[in-house]
Order: structure tokens, then sequence, then C-alpha cells
């Protein structure tokens, strides 16, 4: 537990949270390696499906970075991604599981410092919780079928 | 004269008819039925006995019913369309005839969503028009409303309710007419607080001639307080209570707030007793029945005929 | 279409408590198009069970499987490959669909994972709103194109009652009174004069009142 090294999937917008974290990137800002990124074209394409497998398929927490209110190309896809994401958080805690596994952010593409920023606290938030549902006993021989 | 009714007598002779209410207690005591009926039995015409009013299970209206019969007064049993189906309405009423009761109210009834068994399925068989139909063919065509004919027919004075202040406004007389086209013989409006929108209503019904085919009893509820006028603006559905109301109430002293209601009531009867094809007067103090006696007397409408 | 929607998880998760390997079935009409047991929803349900045993140390097979409907006996008999192999069926369609997998299988427990609500249209995105109660006995062309029976708390044939309040069900301001809507279209029809006609007593049998309803078309049967 002391070693928890979290695995972390970002749904990234590419219009914005992508190009912030890439900002971040160029411009030095370190954020934790545990971040997975995954481009996607809108965040409005991220599915509860997408959430829920890759916290089954070992995640410990997942999270979609989407465009400010208001600033979404195809006019509200990040507002459909935050009413998924709130979706899987009630399926969470239906469960038992936290419902803090699962998060929306936005930003805008200018938004390199914020990117790293949340990405830290996504991270440390993880830590605290532990392992997430796939690291639970019996998850490797389901991955493995 | 079409039944033994007391009321249908009193409305026949032209005379102003006055009615009141009781509603049945939440349980098997009797005797709570009697002194509520004891409070109202000089001064009125008859005694609606509500059917499970707002929704709540309170004694049955039939059961109340004949209680109140059995003091030598006149019941009139109300009968809601969400409890019972045309079976169960149909035996009740030739049940009720049967111990003497002739004279009832047909009525829809309150969503039981504001009752104390939200959760039970409302049976809404037939409507309230379609009950009056039913219960005038009882009477005048000895007929169940599944054809069949019947042995002693129960002779009913049917009434039903009206309530001019819900909306659309433009369909409440043709509501009326509907009603009248049905066969009912007395109608009780919904307490009347807005008398202008009443008299514009009474003004429809005159217009199209129904006051000569229905005897309309208006309506009166005495305010006891600025809270209880309050809570009927908001909360009870259907209700119109306009802020002059309110005004009035709070300009007096919460002590003297149940007197000013009372007198708003006798003035509303004086004013309405003005209004053409108005027959009569139904009030309903809700649970304050002991005031009626005073509102009818100071209204000028006691003695009570004998008839 | 038939509306649905998903059952509380716990229900679910103490259905199949019992069992270790799962079919789970969706259905690809309505309740597809209401988003509560199509292909999506079978996959989302999938993994929040795997992700409640996973909680619990344990794991569950499950098979998910959509058929493009399930009240037909046709397309149901589609599962038999698979049905040996599983411990219990959970069924993401209505209720009719639930029933044809349970006439079909005899030996396998069949649990429903929605709850079937109403007949209903498309109000917008995720809105669905009751429109029909198969009553048996269509009253619309005199209604306006508006169902009393539906849309009408009471079911009142001649309403409105007195408990309208600006222009809404006395239930409360989020249902519109089916007796003002009936009134507004009938005004726009120029059809006023309609409105004073009584409607009879309505004779329910049509509508289930004479037991349980069934069709039979002899030219196709």
């Amino acid at each position: 537990m002391e070693n928890f090294e979290p695995e972390i999937v970002a749904f990234c917008c590419h219009y914005c949270a992508y190009t912030a974290a890439d900002m971040a990137g160029s411009k030095r800002i370190s954020y934790p390696s545990n971040v997975k990124i995954i481009r996607v074209p809108c965040t409005g394409k991220v599915d509860a499906i997408h959430l829920m497998k890759a916290l089954e398929k070992g995640a410990d927490g997942v999270y979609v970075a989407g465009c400010l209110a208001g600033d979404c190309h195809f006019k509200n896809g990040n507002f459909r991604a935050e009413a998924r994401v709130n979706r899987v958080k009630k399926i969470l805690t239906e469960l038992g599981w936290e419902p803090e596994r699962v998060a929306m952010f936005n930003m805008s593409a200018g938004m390199g410092e914020q990117f790293a920023k949340i990405a830290r606290e996504f991270t440390e938030t993880i830590i605290k919780l532990g392992p997430g549902p796939g690291k639970r006993t019996g998850a490797t021989d389901r991955a493995a079928s | 004269m079409n039944t033994e009714s007391r009321l249908e007598k009193i409305l026949t002779s032209g005379e102003l008819a006055v009615t009141s209410e009781c509603g049945p207690p939440r349980g098997a005591r009797p005797e709570k039925v009697k002194e509520k009926a004891a409070l109202l039995k000089d001064h009125v015409d008859g005694i609606n006995v509500t059917d499970n009013q707002t929704a709540m299970v309170r004694m049955s209206s039939f059961a109340a019913g004949i209680i109140i019969k059995q003091m030598g007064l006149d019941p009139i049993m109300q009968m809601v369309s969400r409890d019972r189906n045309r079976l169960a309405m149909q035996s009740d009423i030739i049940g009720a005839y049967a111990f003497g009761i002739n004279t009832m109210l047909c009525l829809s009834g309150d969503h039981a969503k504001f009752g104390d068994h939200p959760m039970a399925k409302g049976v809404f068989d037939i409507d309230s028009v379609q009950m009056i139909s039913m219960v005038r063919r009882m009477r005048d065509e000895e007929t169940f409303q599944g054809g069949a004919k019947i042995d002693g027919a129960p002779k009913m004075f049917i009434g039903a309710a009206a309530n001019p202040f819900a909306d659309p406004f433009e369909l409440r007389v043709m509501r009326l007419a509907k009603k009248v086209k049905a066969g009912v013989d007395f109608i009780q409006t919904q307490c009347i607080f807005n008398l202008d929108k009443f008299e514009a209503w009474m003004k429809g019904v005159t217009e199209r001639g129904l006051d000569e085919k229905v005897h309309i009893l208006a309506g009166i509820t005495p305010m006891k307080s600025v809270g209880m006028a309050r809570y009927m603006k908001n909360k009870v559905p259907g209700m119109d209570i306009p802020d002059a109301v309110i005004k009035r109430l709070e300009g007096v002293s919460k002590e003297q707030q149940p007197e000013e209601g009372i007198k708003m009531a006798v003035e509303s009867i004086e004013r309405i007793k003005q209004i053409k094809g108005v027959h009569g007067f139904h009030i309903m103090a809700i649970e304050w029945e002991e005031k009626v006696p005073q509102i009818v007397e100071q209204a000028g409408l006691y003695p009570r005929p004998k008839v | 279409m038939i509306t649905a929607e998903q059952k509380p998880m716990q229900e679910i998760i103490q259905y199949i408590a019992p069992y270790r390997k799962i079919l789970l079935v969706g259905c690809n009409e309505c309740v597809t198009v209401c988003a509560a047991g199509g292909r999506k929803e079978v996959g989302l349900l999938a993994s929040a069970l795997h992700l409640n045993h996973l909680k619990q140390g344990k794991t569950i097979d499950i098979k998910e499987i959509t058929l493009e409907r399930q009240c037909d006996p046709e397309y149901v008999e589609e599962l038999a490959p698979y049905i040996d192999g599983v411990d219990a069926v959970v069924s993401m369609a209505c209720g009719c669909g639930v029933q044809t997998i349970a006439g079909r299988y005899k030996k396998s427990p069949v649990f429903p994972a929605v709850n079937t609500r109403f007949m209903g249209a498309s109000l917008g995105q995720g809105v669905w709103a009751e429109r029909c109660k198969g009553c048996g006995d269509c009253v619309l062309g005199i209604t306006g194109g508006i169902c009393p029976v539906a849309r009408c708390s009471k079911h009142l044939f001649n309403g409105p009652c007195g408990g309208t309040s600006n222009g809404q069900c006395e239930i409360g301001p989020e249902t519109d009174c089916a007796w003002r809507l009936i009134w507004e279209r009938l005004k726009e029809l120029g059809m006023e004069s309609r409105y004073e006609d009584l409607m009879n007593a309505k004779d329910w049998r049509p509508g289930g009142a004479a037991g349980p309803g069934k069709i039979i078309r002899e030219d196709l049967a």
C-alpha cells in the first residue's frame, strides 16, 4: 500500500485539455506520470461504459477533462460528459465504491498549469483512496480471460 | 317532486336552503358524528357527510349518514369516484336508501396523493358526471347502470359540486351544463371568497337558463384565522382567495380574527343573496361546526322553514 | 413505446447473488430507445456487476447478448445455445420480454433488471411521458387527440375536475391538466361544441377488465 502507484486514465478533449497537457509538457510543468491520457475529439464522445470499463480493467481513478462551459466545439459535449460522470458516480455509490474515483474537469487549451495541478490533485485523491476495483482479488484472472 | 328529500322540499318551496357538513371521525367513534350533527340540527336542512375527504381514511359516509339519519336529521351522503367502482357505488346507494338516506352528492374526489394512503390505486371507474347519470337512471328508470331492473329503486335527490374558480374559467359554466344534462338536481359550490368571480360565473349560468334547471347552493366557509386563509390560498387546489381577504384578517388582532372571519362569511351571504339563481347556502365550517348556527342566524336564515 | 427504468442496483445484486454464470439479455426495441435495456445498458450493467463482485473479491461470468426483440419467440430462440451454460438469466427488456424468456427456458431462473413503467412518447432528449393506457377503445378522435385516460390523473371522461390550478393538474404543477389541453385543442379545431357531449361510462373490458387481453388474427395465425 505504501508504494501504491495508481493508474489513472484521463479522457481529454482534443480542443482543450489535450492541448493544455501538451502545453504543460512544453513548459516543463511536471505532472504525475500515473495519468494516462486518452485523446477524444470531444468529451461528449466519452460514454459511461468507457469510465466503467477503465475501472473494471484496473484503473484506480478516471477523469474527463473538457472545455470550459460554453466553449465546447460541439455545443454541449462537455455538459453531456459531466452528466455521464455523475451517472457513473451514482452507480459507484450504489455499489459501495468511492464516487471520487471518477471526476469531471473543465479547462481551456491555454491552461497548462491548471492541467498539471488537476493531475496532481486527482492523483493525490486516488492515492488516499487506495487501489481501485480492478486491483482487488480475482481481478487478474478476469482481466486475462 | 321526485324524492322524499327534505332539501328538495325546501328548494321546491322557493325558500333559500341551508346545508352544512360534518366530516366523519378517523375511528369508530359514533359519538363524534352525533356531537357534530347535534350542533347543526336546528339550523340546516341537510348535513353533508364527507367521503374520505382529502383522501384520508375516515368512517364511511354511508355509516356516518345512518347515524345522522337515526338522530332524525337529514344526511347528504357524499360519494367519490376515487374509492369505488360502479358495483360498490350502486350497492352503497341502495343500502343507504334502505336506511332512509335520500340525498347524495356525486364527486370525483381529491386525488389519493393528498391523503394518508398516497400509494393507493384510485378507482375512477366512472367520473362524477357519469355517476350523476347512473343515480338518476337508478331513480327514474329503476335500472342499474348495467341495464338490469332494480326491485326497490333508490329515489335519491342528486347533488354535485361545482368550482367556479378552477380554470379554464370559460369551461366552468359548460361543465355545469354537462352535469345538468346528466340529471343533477342541486349543486353545492366550492367555497366562495372571490365574489366578483362568482358573480361572473352566475351570470353565465343564468344566461344559459341553467339556474332554472338546477338549484345552486353557494359555498361559504368562515375563516378561523389569517393562517388558515394563507394555507387555503397556497395549498388547497382550486381555491381562489383574493388578497383583500387576507389583508382584512391581518388588519385585526389574532384574538379577533375568528369573529372577523364569521362577519365576512355573513357579509358574503348577504351579498350572494342578491345574485339571481342562487337558491341557498352550503356552509362548510371546517372543524368549526359550532359556529354554523351563529352564521345562519346572523345571515337572517333562521328559523329554518318546516316542510 | 414501452418505457422502463433500471431497477436499483442492490435489488439486481440480490437476485443474482446465488449464481456464478449469468446471461444478461438486452432488447433492441423500446428499452433501447428509452436507454433502459439496450446493448449499451447491458454493457454498463455487466460492468457494474463485475465491479460489485470485485469488491467482494469474487468473480462472476456474464455473457452479454442483446436480442432484436425479446417479446418474440423467434428471437428468444437465439438464447438456446447459451442457456445450458448459465445459472440464471437477467433480462433488461420490459415485462413482456422477461416472460417470453421465462416461458421458453423453463429450467433457468429469469430476473428482471428493469421496471417497466408505461406506454409513452419522447418529449425530448432523455424525457418520456405517459401517453396511452391501452384501454382498448380509443377516444382520441373525440378528445382532440389528447387522452383523458392516460393523461388525466382521475381518468375523467367529462373533466376537468375542480382541482385545476393555473392550467395544471391538482397533483402538481409539473403535470398538465389533460382537460385544459383537450379544451384548448377543441377550440383550435373549432370543435368547442363537442365539449358538452356527455361521454358515457366506459366499458373497461377491452382494456383488461375482461381478463388478460389477447388478439388472434385468423388471417395471420
